[in-house]
Formats: structure tokens, C-alpha cells, sequence
């Protein structure tokens, strides 16, 4: 019935989304801050034990020179620990350590950073990262470089920072699936729900909105709408029986005023004027019969419940028979009457409705089209014709009677307006009311316009998917412009 | 003809009750739904007449509950609703004809005795006859003394209507509803246009006229030697 919406548009979508983004945003920064105190602390505990280790070998030096301290740091290389040393004498030379050469790559000739190295043993890609601090030995014009490796500090910092790029990856995608997921299931029964509003408004006052059962806020808010539903639904029914009795009630004694003149008018002894006012009797009867009857069609249509009898028709062929209907009627007033028509146009909508309002048209288009000045030839045409247009299926009735002054048109189509001009012309003066009630129930509409001189009624329909008129359309097709 | 006349109106009742016996049918009348519902039940009417608006049991029920019991007595619905929907409801319960209240008698009459023909035999003829007219409703040919009368379809299903119902009154509203399908009043008298073109036609270069006009009811088609 309606185009379903996409749920990337949706709201829980776009608050899925919103979440997952704050979400992401905040785990970068805890990521983040972890990460950096890691790194804070583990670099304070490595230069510290470089500057403990420092204090000590200088100590050592002091004491016992420089071939003391070469002894030291000898015994400390054995070890295959993350302590790094090398000794270089004045020359340049190594005398001790097992670091391979002097670090080149502390930064700006600083005495204090970190540098790469290549552990013995290892291939020339292999290099790792070390904190290290050079003393300059004075006495011997050599240098000590005291280090520690702290390529593990490295790595563990190079995988939390992939960690949260994964998991970050992880967390946006999970979002999107998620709130794809969510935003379906929401629109799956907001669908629902307007599915059955419209098929409300449509006329079906008792449908109901569908309701999961999970007592959520959507099921809470299709309660409190559906107890709405359910109040309007007994106010309709309870308007439409209390227009049926009333139906009832005024058309009875109405049935039997015109019942016991009927009776009456059976009796021969009466004379002349006697039957004239039975006969005039009856035929009040029925004007005011008739009038409520329309009345009483225009207030349902109003309230919009035809549901059982909708079709799908060929508007084309329907205003075909109307015309056919007329034109005898026309042609004994001296009127035209052409019809143009391209069917198949098919509607939905109930026959015997359209057929009236079509009848009605043609009928007004008769009455004041004959009141047109005679002589001109073209004052005595009324042109039907019917397109489609834009999906939507039009009708025009169009006559060169005296027509309707531009101010009074929007006046004429509302209930039991008859213009100055046709006062005194008989009809109930609810034929163009009844024609607005049928396009408005149908979701139409009607304008009336300038036909210079005259009136030009255009309907105007939604347009029916209907193959089985296509099918039957193959029968000979009309010809398109045909006088009738 | 037996007529049953489920109706709760008195006036009404006895007001479709005379008119039945004038033409010259016996009526019997049941004021409620139930009682209405037990007499048709009983059998030995040709038509009932049932108002929509019933106490006890309303119309609709009462013509479900028969036609479930597969009675197929020839139903016309009476009320007062005359709506679109109230209409499609009332045949769909199974009723045969819907006549709206007010009615003139000349129109409940007539449809009385269509209805009635309707279930007899005579429907399903193929050639009807009036007269020297003849209607062959295969070859869809109308000749009048052997001469062959040109008619539109229209025309055609209009004549058609008035000989299956030849020697009866059929209204206008009869003629609009069953010739055209229409169940509205078009305000201007269209029929009436439509049938003296049909007379032109059928009766214009002939001594004896077979289409007349019954003043306040409608028209009949018949033999003027009869």
C-alpha cells in the first residue's frame, strides 16, 4: 500500500549510529590514557634503574678506575639480561659491554634518549630499541653508555595501539549491524501501524493497529491509539444508527402522508381539483423523499464507509453509458452531446456512485446548457471527455450555458447551494455536493472552471492497478473522438 | 398470487395489503421478525415482502436464516434505508429486489409480479412475442409483421425487458435498474426519452399500438387486441 522506508533514514538508526560513535570516541580515549600512563610508568621504572645503575658504576669507577669498572661491566654483559653497557676508551676502541658499537642515534647529541641496536647474533634488520644515558669518563677521555632494552615496552605499546584501532574497527561495524537490525525491527512495526491507519482512513473504521505483545512504548502508544480507534469507531456507529433511525422515523410518516394520498387518488367519485392536490401531494412527497435521500447519501459518503462495494471498473466505459443515457434527453433540447474517451482507464470505486456522479454532471450540463442563447451553434455543445494524466484518471463535463461567476464556484459545490440565477429551476441543488463527496471519499477531487462562456467540471481520480481491465479491454476499442 | 408481508408498520402493511387484494393477490402479514420468519417457513407464498427494520429478528437475518434452510421463495427487500452499501447488503443476504421506502404501489406491484415471473419458466424463453412483434433474443433480431426492425443494443435490451414482462406494468425505476443497471434517480426523465424512441420505432407505421403508457406507473407492452 505505501512504500516501505528505509531504515538507514530512520531515527534508530541515526541514534544507533550516534551511540556508537560516542561510544568509539570514548573508548579511544580510555585506549588512549591507558596506554600513555603504561608507557608513563614503565619509562619512569627504566630510567630510574639507568640512573641507579649509573650512580653505582660511577661509584665503582671512583673507587676502583677504570679497569675496576671494566671488570664490572664485563660481568654484568655475561648475563643475558635487558641491561646494556659499552665502554670506549679514548681511541674510540671498546674495551667493554655488550652493546656492539657506540649508539649513533640518540637524538641531537643529547646525553640522555633512546637508540637502536643489533644484539650480537642477530641479522642486520633486526634492531631494537633501547633507553640508554653516556657518561663521559674524563680521566681516560672514554664514555660509558649505561642502557636498557625497552623494545618489550615497544611492542606492548605498538599492540595496544592495534588493539584499539581493531576494536574500534570492530565496535563501528557491530553498530551499524546492530542499529541496521534495530531500525528495522522498529519500521517493521511503525509499517504495520500505518499500514493499518491507512486502511482506517480508508473507511474500515474497525481495524485496529497490530501490537507485538511486548508491552514496550510502541505497544503502549498502539493501546492508547487503538482505545482512540475504538471510540471513534462507536461514535461513528452510534451517528450512522442514529441517521438510520432517523431515516426511519421521518420516512415513515412520509411513506404514509404519500401512502393515503395514493389510497385516496384510487377513488374515482373525485373531482378535478381534488386529484390535482392528491397529485401534488404525492409529488412533494417525493421531492422532500428525494432530497433526504441525497442528504442523507452526501453525510455517509461524508463519513466514509463504502468499503463492501468497491470495484475496479473502466471509468472510460461508465461515462460511455452515462452519455449514452443522456443524449437522447440532449437531442430532444436541441443540445449536442460528444464524448471523447481513450480507455481503458481503470478505477476503484463503487459503480453505481461514479455513475450518479457522472449522471448528475451531465444532467446540470443539459439543464442550463438548453437556457443558453439560441443561435450560436456552438452555445448548444457539451463536450465530455475523459483522460489519464499523470496517473490519475480526469473528467470533464463541459457545457456553454450561462456558467458560474468565478466568486461563486468554491460556493457551488457545497451542500444546497443553487446560485441566484437557477433558483427557480427544479432539482434538489445537491448534485455538485454530491459529486464533491464522491471525489473526496475516493481521494479526488472536482474543480469548476471558465468554459468560456460556460461551465467546465473537471473530476479528477486516482487511477487503479487493475489487469483485469486491461483484459477486458480488448473488445473493440472506441473510437476516440465519437459523436454518441 | 400469496403474498407474505413481513412488515411492522400497520399503516404500511395494510397499506400493501389492499393494494395486493385490489389487483387481485391474497396477502398475510406478520408483524415481526420471528412470527415473519415461522410463516415463511411454513411455505405456500409465492413472494414475501420484508421490511428491513424488524423487531424481534431484523429482515437481513430472516432472509439469511430462509435461504440457509434452502427456502428460495422470492425475496423483495422494503426499507428505508435506500444507500449504496444498504443495497449491496440486502441482495447479498439473498434478497431478489430492494425497493426503498416511500414507495408508490404501481412500483411494488410491478415488482411484485416481475419477481414472480422471474421464477417461472418463461426466462429462459428465446424468442418473446407480443402481437405480431417478435424478439429472437439469439439472433438478437426484432421483426414486427415479418418487416425487420433496426434497433440499437440499448433499444434492443429495453424491449427485451418490456416483452419478458409483456402484459405487466414496468416502471421506470424497473427500467433503469434492470435495462441500464442504474439504482439511482437521474433527476431529468431519461427513460421517458428512451421509450418514445422505442415506439417510434416498433409502433410508429402500425395500425395497433403495443407499447403503452400507464399513467402514474410506467409502461406495459401488450397486445391491443387483448
Amino acid at each position: 500500500m505505501t512504500a516501505q522506508s528505509s531504515p538507514f533514514q530512520s531515527t534508530v538508526f541515526r541514534l544507533a549510529l550516534a551511540a556508537v560513535t560516542v561510544l568509539m570516541i570514548a573508548a579511544a580515549v580510555i585506549v588512549y590514557i591507558i596506554g600513555a600512563q603504561a608507557n608513563r610508568v614503565i619509562t619512569q621504572a627504566t630510567d630510574e634503574a639507568i640512573q641507579a645503575d649509573a650512580a653505582h658504576l660511577r661509584t665503582e669507577f671512583a673507587s676502583g678506575g677504570i679497569d675496576a669498572l671494566g671488570a664490572i661491566i664485563a660481568e654484568r654483559s655475561r648475563h643475558p639480561f635487558s641491561a646494556l653497557y659499552i665502554l670506549i676508551d679514548a681511541s674510540g676502541r671498546k674495551r667493554a659491554g655488550n652493546l656492539a658499537e657506540r649508539p649513533h642515534d640518540i637524538r641531537g647529541g643529547a646525553r640522555f634518549g633512546t637508540f637502536t641496536y643489533r644484539p650480537s647474533g642477530a641479522s642486520i634488520a633486526d634492531r631494537r630499541l633501547a633507553a640508554g644515558l653516556i657518561i663521559d669518563i674524563d680521566a681516560i677521555g672514554g664514555i660509558l653508555v649505561v642502557a636498557r632494552d625497552i623494545e618489550g615496552q615497544r611492542r606492548l605499546l605498538t599492540s595496544i595501539d592495534r588493539s584499539l584501532q581493531l576494536g574500534l574497527g570492530t565496535l563501528a561495524l557491530l553498530g551499524l549491524i546492530v542499529g541496521y537490525l534495530l531500525a528495522r525491527h522498529v519500521l517493521r512495526r511503525i509499517d504495520g501501524m500505518r499500514e493499518a491507519a491507512q486502511v482506517i482512513m480508508a473507511g474500515n473504521l474497525s481495524g485496529r493497529l497490530p501490537l507485538a505483545g511486548s508491552g514496550d512504548e510502541l505497544d503502549r502508544l498502539g493501546q492508547q491509539l487503538n482505545s482512540m480507534l475504538e471510540r471513534i469507531e462507536s461514535l461513528m456507529s452510534a451517528l450512522r444508527e442514529v441517521s438510520d433511525n432517523i431515516a426511519h422515523d421521518l420516512k415513515t410518516p412520509l411513506n404514509r402522508l404519500r401512502n393515503s394520498a395514493e389510497t385516496a387518488l384510487s377513488d374515482t367519485r373525485g373531482g378535478p381539483a381534488w386529484r390535482e392536490g392528491l397529485e401534488r401531494t404525492i409529488e412533494e412527497a417525493d421531492g422532500l423523499i428525494s432530497t433526504f435521500n441525497a442528504l442523507l447519501l452526501i453525510a455517509r459518503l461524508e463519513a466514509g464507509a463504502i468499503e463492501e462495494s468497491l470495484e475496479t471498473f473502466d471509468l472510460a466505459e461508465v461515462v460511455g453509458d452515462v452519455a449514452e443515457l443522456y443524449e437522447p434527453v440532449a437531442e430532444d433540447r436541441g443540445l449536442t452531446l460528444t464524448l471523447a474517451t481513450t480507455p481503458p482507464i481503470p478505477i476503484r470505486a463503487n459503480r453505481q456512485l461514479i455513475s450518479q456522479a457522472i449522471a448528475n454532471l451531465v444532467d446540470n450540463a443539459i439543464k442550463y446548457a438548453s437556457t443558453a442563447a439560441p443561435g450560436d451553434r456552438r452555445q448548444l455543445l457539451i463536450e465530455i471527455a475523459t483522460r489519464v494524466e499523470n496517473n490519475t484518471a480526469i473528467l470533464i463535463v463541459a457545457d456553454h450555458g450561462p456558467g458560474i461567476p468565478a466568486a461563486d464556484r468554491a460556493r457551488a459545490l457545497k451542500r444546497f447551494v443553487r446560485l441566484e440565477a437557477s433558483r427557480t429551476r427544479p432539482g434538489t441543488g445537491l448534485g455538485l455536493s454530491l459529486v464533491a463527496a464522491v471525489a473526496q471519499l475516493l481521494h479526488g477531487s472536482v474543480q469548476l472552471e471558465d468554459n468560456n462562456p460556460g461551465l467546465r467540471v473537471v473530476l479528477t481520480l486516482p487511477l487503479a492497478v487493475a489487469p483485469q481491465i486491461v483484459a477486458a479491454s480488448v473488445k473493440p476499442a472506441r473510437q476516440s473522438d465519437e459523436k454518441v | 398470487m400469496r403474498v407474505l408481508v413481513i412488515e411492522d408498520d400497520r399503516d404500511i402493511s395494510q397499506f400493501v395489503a389492499r393494494g395486493l387484494r385490489e389487483s387481485g393477490h391474497t396477502s398475510e402479514i406478520a408483524s415481526d421478525g420471528e412470527t415473519g420468519l415461522e410463516m415463511a417457513r411454513g411455505g405456500g407464498f409465492d413472494i414475501l415482502v420484508v421490511d428491513r427494520m424488524l423487531p424481534e429478528r431484523d429482515g437481513l437475518s430472516v432472509i439469511k436464516t430462509l435461504r440457509a434452510e434452502a427456502i428460495r421463495t422470492p425475496v423483495l427487500i422494503l426499507s428505508a434505508l435506500g444507500e449504496v452499501d444498504d443495497r449491496v447488503k440486502g441482495l447479498k443476504a439473498g434478497g431478489d429486489d430492494y425497493l426503498t421506502k416511500p414507495f408508490a404501489l404501481a412500483e411494488l406491484l410491478a415488482r411484485i409480479e416481475a419477481l414472480a415471473r422471474r421464477a417461472s419458466p418463461e426466462e429462459s424463453a428465446t424468442r418473446y412475442s407480443v402481437g405480431d412483434l417478435v424478439l429472437d433474443r439469439l439472433t438478437h433480431k426484432v421483426t414486427r409483421g415479418g418487416e425487420t426492425i433496426l434497433l440499437q443494443p440499448r433499444e434492443f435490451r429495453l424491449l427485451e425487458y418490456l416483452m419478458r414482462n409483456a402484459g405487466q406494468v414496468v416502471t421506470r425505476t424497473m427500467l433503469l435498474e434492470n435495462v441500464w443497471d442504474y439504482h439511482f434517480d437521474p433527476q431529468t426523465n431519461v427513460i421517458d426519452v428512451h421509450v418514445s424512441r422505442l415506439r417510434a420505432k416498433i409502433d410508429k407505421s402500425f395500425a395497433t399500438p403495443l407499447l403503452h403508457t400507464v399513467r402514474g406507473a410506467g409502461y406495459m407492452i401488450r397486445d391491443g387486441s387483448v
